[in-house]
């Protein structure tokens, strides 16, 4: 099974080493960065889905908004 | 009553002074892709706190965090999910209003109707954030999760931590 996850907290998702996980800049609670924006929670899923290629592990990528 | 930016403190400084790295993942485990992912079984995990009404909520008198799990069903109306995340660190306006920004269930419903995404699992699974201790979590819940994940023979996870 390959994971992919949203981090709201690089320092921290720096030292746990999920396999593959995209930073976001937005406030905890926010990880698909805002509430009725189906727009903006696609770009995030496809950046994050794009990661589920990378097997360079650790992966820790930033979305660009 | 604190303002955000007060509790914005306090967690800041409760993260500097966790012992994360206690919890480092080593080795990090590599899965490659096992099908495209046009074709491949998806499944949600958020640590959201969601549960359905008929399920009960998540304990917040459990000081060290409540490790447990809910079962939500791939059918489930996402808008009737309830949230019971007991942390104070986050403004839960946004996932009051929208449940999908926490779990995007809608989101990839969309993404399999277009074709980008091969087939959601018929479940997917909402754990309680905010776990001070997460030994029970990492030691029996998560792999048990994994293991229902594994049985239902799914070939991407997507979290979502709040």
């Amino acid at each position: 099974m390959t994971t992919v996850s949203i981090s709201l907290l690089r320092e921290v998702t720096e030292v746990i080493r999920p396999p593959r996980a995209l930073f976001v800049r937005y406030p905890m609670g926010y990880p698909l960065g805002e509430p009725n924006n189906p727009a903006l929670q696609h770009r995030v899923i496809a950046a994050a889905l794009s990661l589920l290629k990378r097997n360079d592990v650790p992966v820790l990528e930033e979305f660009e908004a | 009553m604190a303002t955000y930016d007060d509790l914005s403190l306090t967690v800041r400084l409760f993260m500097k002074g966790y012992p994360f790295s206690r919890y480092a993942i080593d080795p990090v485990p590599c899965t490659p892709l096992a099908k495209p992912l046009n074709e491949a079984r998806v499944a949600l995990v958020t640590t959201a706190g969601l549960h359905t009404p008929d399920q009960p909520g998540f304990d917040s008198s459990i000081k060290m965090g409540d490790t447990s799990f809910r079962e939500i069903p791939n059918t489930v109306e996402t808008h009737s999910l309830i949230e019971s995340h007991r942390s104070p660190a986050f403004d839960h306006a946004g996932v009051q209003a929208d449940r999908n920004l926490v779990f995007p269930l809608d989101r990839f419903r969309e993404l399999v109707a277009r074709g980008e995404v091969g087939e959601l699992n018929h479940r997917h699974f909402s754990f309680m954030g905010s776990i001070v201790g997460p030994r029970l979590l990492i030691g029996e819940t998560a792999p048990r999760v994994a293991q229902l994940l594994r049985e239902d023979r799914v070939d991407v996870a997507f979290l979502t931590p709040v």
